[in-house]
């Protein structure tokens, strides 16, 4: 998981809910074009703009490009069926609009902290208050996964290893079963570890 | 003072502990015993993270039972295992996180973040990820997250279990500065040869309750 990084810039300055607004925004416009040359156009300039504002945000460019790696696979099929099937105007299409689209949502997770991130979530989920919802709750469940993805890969990549050690590096269920007791076992402990420092899930 | 009045807890059918009665009174109390003795189930009954099956705990007359959220307020518990009590991404924004649930202004919170990393050597990691951290740092961010939230008494159970003797030392150092009063469940009695009072525990009862000087060396005797 790539983590926030500092600053001071004005990518950095503005508020977390104008970010993730602009996001939808740039989300929707992008795939709401009908027509090809102008869908293609617009999805070259978010690319420009997303690498422009990490250029302003002082965020170093292998870092964004870290951010492509995991969908590097998915985008490089998705390009050559669009080629196969449409074209080289679809395919660019499609590669151009999806990875900035994440570069953008990058974007603001490197330029905002995630308390921050969290609270505007929680602002903006509180017009669903009356229907039941719990804005307080849903931030921190976005919190603890942002804050567990890694320690599950490191329980995951433990467990793997002792398995290997076994032979048992094949085996789907020698790896999933204590995976799934550690998290359990786990997440006991993190309920009680969220009740002593007197979280009250009514309050937010 | 935290008062214990013929406290007994079990989980289903299985019974871990058996008709307490203490007060705790001392700044320094350690807690021994072998696994499955029913140590950490009485550490998570000091701060209401468990309540007594029978009996009462009571933290300066607050009833665990009845007034857990104000309980919990004065009575802080360091976890085995930093990285299930650290719940947000960021250094300081786990630190923080506690304080926002007390309901602190901002520039308060603010205030004691910065302060608590700076008692321990935590302040140049403020924007770290957590999950990067050291084992002993981790520590030591569980226990800064717990002491900016000023308890006046601090639970630990098995703090040094999971760490080097490096770290080891650091967090023994840690408890050894604190202001605070400290309860500490450990198997590391090198820690805790310079406390007031030691509980041996066994089958849910306490058959040791005595200084260090006397406890610790029957405790040895006892497990032998």
């Amino acid at each position: 998981m790539i983590p926030y990084v500092p600053g001071e810039s004005p990518v950095h300055r503005c508020p977390p809910g104008a970010k993730i607004l602009v996001l939808i925004a740039a989300g929707t416009a992008l795939f709401a074009l009908p027509r090809l040359d102008v869908a293609v156009f617009m999805a070259l300039a978010a690319l420009g703009l997303a690498g422009l504002l990490s250029r302003v945000a002082g965020i170093p460019t292998r870092l964004m490009l870290a951010q492509l790696r995991p969908l590097a696979w998915i985008l490089a099929v998705l390009v050559l069926v669009q080629l196969a099937l449409d074209g080289w105007l679809a395919g660019l299409l499609v590669a151009a609009r999806l990875a900035a689209l994440v570069l953008l949502a990058g974007l603001v997770t490197l330029t905002t902290r995630s308390s921050d991130l969290i609270e505007a979530l929680q602002r903006g989920l509180a017009w669903l208050k009356p229907l039941g919802a719990n804005p307080a709750k849903a931030g921190l469940a976005i919190a603890l996964t942002l804050r567990f993805i890694p320690v599950l890969a490191a329980i995951t990549a433990e467990v793997r290893e002792a398995q290997r050690a076994r032979g048992l590096e094949r085996s789907l269920v020698a790896l999933t079963v204590p995976v799934v007791v550690r998290m359990l076992k786990m997440s006991d402990d993190i309920a009680a570890a969220i009740d002593a420092r007197s979280y009250d899930p009514d309050r937010g | 003072m935290i008062e214990i009045r013929h406290v007994g807890h079990a989980f289903g059918e299985r019974t871990v502990l058996r008709d307490l009665s203490l007060d705790l009174t001392e700044r320094r109390i350690a807690v021994v015993g072998g696994n499955g003795s029913g140590k950490s189930t009485f550490a998570r009954l000091l701060n209401g993270l468990l309540v007594p099956t029978h009996g009462t705990v009571r933290v300066d007359g607050l009833d665990t039972r009845r007034e857990g959220k104000a309980v919990r307020r004065k009575v802080g518990f360091v976890f085995q295992n930093p990285d299930n009590q650290i719940v947000l991404p960021v250094v300081s924004e786990d630190l923080a996180f506690g304080l926002k649930n007390l309901g602190l202004p901002k520039d308060e919170i603010a205030r004691r973040t910065d302060e608590a990393l700076r008692r321990y050597d935590l302040h140049d990691l403020r924007d770290h990820p957590a999950h990067l951290l050291s084992g002993g740092q981790k520590q030591l961010l569980a226990l800064a997250g717990v002491l900016a939230m000023a308890p006046d008494v601090i639970v630990f159970d098995e703090p040094t279990t999971l760490l080097d003797l490096r770290n080891k030392r650091r967090i023994a150092q840690a408890i050894d500065g604190l202001a605070q009063r400290a309860i500490v469940v450990s198997h590391d009695l090198a820690l805790l040869e310079h406390f007031d009072r030691v509980l041996v525990f066994e089958d849910g009862r306490v058959v040791i309750d005595d200084r260090p000087a006397v406890a610790l060396p029957a405790y040895v005797a006892m497990m032998s």
